[in-house]
């Protein structure tokens, strides 16, 4: 158990090395440099570009910016190049914006894809299963910005509430209640769009889960004994299915800071999507990188949590 | 006595194993007809083919029977099967069968023929996407599958990196150390090709087995790249990429394709892993076939089932990525239509002029919709589980 734990960790910091080298030299291997982003620009001299690239570094060596910035990254005192405010500050604030958006989309993916997935399984080939198995693969095949858009139209023409941006602009005094609900519809639409996708594939991955478990002797010994079929479905089968699930809760968190940049944009959500988004149109290479390297480290941590899970959970795994 | 155990053997007569009654692509026949998903799939598929490849004939040439650019400013924001207004249009600007099929967009451009220009931009990225994936895929799974458990040397790691350092030093302009250094890993590639027993000095020998470790095996490697290249947020990675470079499609489809070839990789090795153990293998390698005549010719037919199925997804994928890129603005350049920039144009006039938002959107569903269809219809079928015995 030890010996794992030291194991994936050094591997998963290496592998974490190479991800940040290959990320850097993307970047700065791309055509282009961050100082001509603005090359008509009167105020944009010779003299000012020069300094620019003397402020951050630019006029050196690949490897002494790697170096650089890393040690910026890691000292917390990354600045954007914009507006040379912390990056690490920068990324909490919209990281907080992002973060209900989050929650909710995942609250409702997982609370609905169950009942869904399950009911499927157990009535297998009937007109419900065939029917949710159709959906789902429409919801995963609808562009994610048209469906937002029938959905806006659709909520504003029937229910007549404002739904973009994150709270209705100068709503300042009014009732508490009345705030509250506005923020939830704000919520709502982004939210359930965030979820389409992930309700469609977990479903079906918990309708595929529990069909392979509805398959095994123990079910039919269960049968066989007399067991009422919601005990046999929710106690014996139910159970087993759930183990893969389980440890997926590890891998929804490199989700907190992907935040889907074109759903924020249709919903001017001030959130790290859009961030991420409006650093790539301004080559703010610093809010790019550490973004990157962030959801790395996410990717890698929920990686090793999912495992971790597998071990506690499944006492078959011994390593 | 003698009857009994006569009787006892010929009932118990096995029947000799015979080949299947059924050839293998008449049993996929069978089960591909009972899945009516994937059979509409299909349909559609061809469908949007045969559109994609007419629409290329139709809108492009000098004067094409369906102009896609022709700007016709006094009839903008018509509604579908609208009549041209014909006193107000020069001879030459008057659409093709004499009406706007799907109406015009701000411009007075004909959205029918912009559509049809738009179908082989999708296809093509779909497909030279997902080509691209596949290759890499293919090779990578196949060499970490098959060749998987050799080690790679330490002088070979070294060597690589020496001459990755020296190209790199030549392009940024330090010609004359990165030429010394490709001198330098040249000489050591013909010493360690010709030269193999030539020196026994016991310093050299040091050298040579320190050289000579084993620092990591092949299918460790290419796991490990699997690994790093999973680390990334896709999206975000490829419109970091697409954003940075020049606009061009052939820069989305390459970047899309380099992106997401790390699931057929996966694939691929696991059937490799398990056919390299078969007899068949076995039998090739006994009759000194080559190995790449055994990978290609008699590994690969038997895995190539998995990587249909996600190829065809794949395609679904690539589609709705360049679509999504192109609503964000960084997808083909301006003058060309692709349905996603169609409909991100069409967003602005959403209330007013509805069918320059829905009808992108949803040929981009059926399209998507029909090759997942079809991919789940492929991995039903080929799923030995579910194939039933005759």
């Amino acid at each position: 158990m030890l010996s794992f734990i030291g194991r994936s960790v050094v591997q998963k910091t290496i592998t974490l090395f190479f991800v940040s080298i290959v990320s850097f030299l993307i970047i700065h291997l791309a055509p282009g440099s961050p100082s001509q982003v603005d090359p008509l620009n009167p105020k944009f001299t010779p003299e000012m570009v020069e300094r620019f690239q003397k402020e951050f570094h630019l006029d050196k060596p690949l490897y002494v910016q790697y170096i650089y910035f890393y040690q910026d990254l890691f000292t917390g005192k990354t600045v954007s190049w914009k507006d040379n405010q912390s990056v690490l500050k920068k990324i909490w604030e919209r990281f907080l914006n992002s973060l209900p958006l989050f929650v909710v989309g995942t609250l409702i993916t997982w609370t609905l894809s169950f009942p869904v997935g399950i009911r499927s399984a157990i009535f297998r080939g009937g007109i419900y299963d065939r029917s949710a198995t159709f959906i789902s693969y429409v919801l995963i095949s609808i562009p994610g910005f048209f469906f937002a858009y029938i959905l806006i139209i659709f909520v504003v023409t029937y229910f007549h509430v404002p739904v973009i941006g994150m709270e209705t602009f100068g709503i300042g005094d009014a009732p508490t209640i009345y705030l509250f609900m506005d923020r939830i519809w704000h919520l709502l639409l982004p939210s359930v769009l965030g979820a389409t996708g992930g309700i469609a594939v977990l479903s079906r991955y918990v309708r595929s889960q529990m069909l392979e478990v509805e398959g095994q002797d123990y079910i039919r010994t269960a049968r066989a004994k007399g067991l009422s079929p919601e005990q046999v479905h929710y106690k014996h089968a139910l159970r087993n299915a759930m183990l893969p699930f389980v440890t997926m809760f590890g891998l929804i968190l490199p989700g907190l800071i992907g935040g889907s940049v074109i759903i924020e944009s249709i919903f001017s959500w001030p959130g790290m999507g859009r961030m991420a988004y409006e650093a790539i149109l301004a080559r703010d290479y610093p809010i790019i990188l550490t973004v990157n390297f962030v959801s790395a480290v996410l990717v890698l941590a929920g990686t090793f949590i999912s495992d971790l899970l597998y071990l506690v959970v499944d006492p078959r795994i011994r390593l | 006595m003698n009857m009994e155990k006569k009787d006892f053997l010929k009932d118990s007569y096995i029947e000799p194993p015979l080949a299947p009654k059924q050839t293998q692509m008449q049993e996929f026949r069978r089960l591909f007809g009972q899945n009516r998903l994937a059979i509409l799939g299909l349909f559609i598929f061809i469908l949007f083919f045969f559109c994609a490849v007419t629409g290329l004939f139709l809108t492009s040439g000098s004067r094409p029977f369906f102009d896609p650019a022709m700007v016709r400013l006094q009839e903008k924001l018509r509604p579908p099967l609208a009549k041209p207004h014909l006193d107000s249009l020069q001879p030459e600007e008057v659409p093709a069968l004499n009406v706007y099929l799907m109406g015009t967009d701000d411009l007075g451009r004909d959205v029918f023929a912009r559509m049809l220009q738009g179908a082989w931009v999708s296809l093509t990225v779909g497909f030279v996407a997902v080509g691209i994936s596949v290759l890499i895929g293919i090779f990578m799974g196949g060499i970490a599958g098959y060749f998987g458990q050799h080690y790679i040397r330490l002088d070979h790691i070294l060597l690589t990196l020496a001459l990755i350092l020296a190209a790199g030093l030549i392009i940024v302009k330090f010609a004359f150390i990165g030429t010394m250094i490709l001198l330098l890993c040249l000489a050591y590639i013909f010493y360690s090709l010709f030269a193999r027993h030539a020196s026994t000095k016991k310093e050299t020998l040091v050298l040579k087995t320190m050289l000579h470790i084993n620092a990591v095996s092949v299918d460790t490697l290419i796991m490990r790249i699997v690994d790093i290249m999973l680390c990334f947020p896709s999206f975000f990675l490829i419109l970091t990429v697409v954003a940075l470079l020049p606009a061009s499609i052939y820069n989305i489809m390459i970047v899309i394709g380099l992106t997401s070839w790390m699931g057929t990789t996966r694939f691929v090795r696991a059937e490799f892993l398990s056919l390299r153990e078969q007899d068949f293998v076995a039998a090739a390698k006994a009759l000194g076939i080559s190995n790449f005549r055994i990978i290609f010719r008699h590994i690969m037919p038997n895995a190539v089932a998995p990587v249909l199925v996600s190829a065809t997804i794949g395609i679904a994928s690539a589609i709705l990525t360049e679509a999504g890129l192109s609503f964000l603005g960084f997808g083909v350049p301006p003058p060309h239509a692709t349905w996603g920039n169609i409909l991100s144009n069409g967003k602005n006039f959403i209330f007013d002029a509805p069918w320059l938002t829905f009808i992108p959107g949803i040929t981009i569903l059926i399209v998507v919709l029909s090759f997942n269809l079809f991919g789940e219809g492929l991995r039903d079928i080929l799923n030995p589980k579910l194939r039933e015995r005759h």
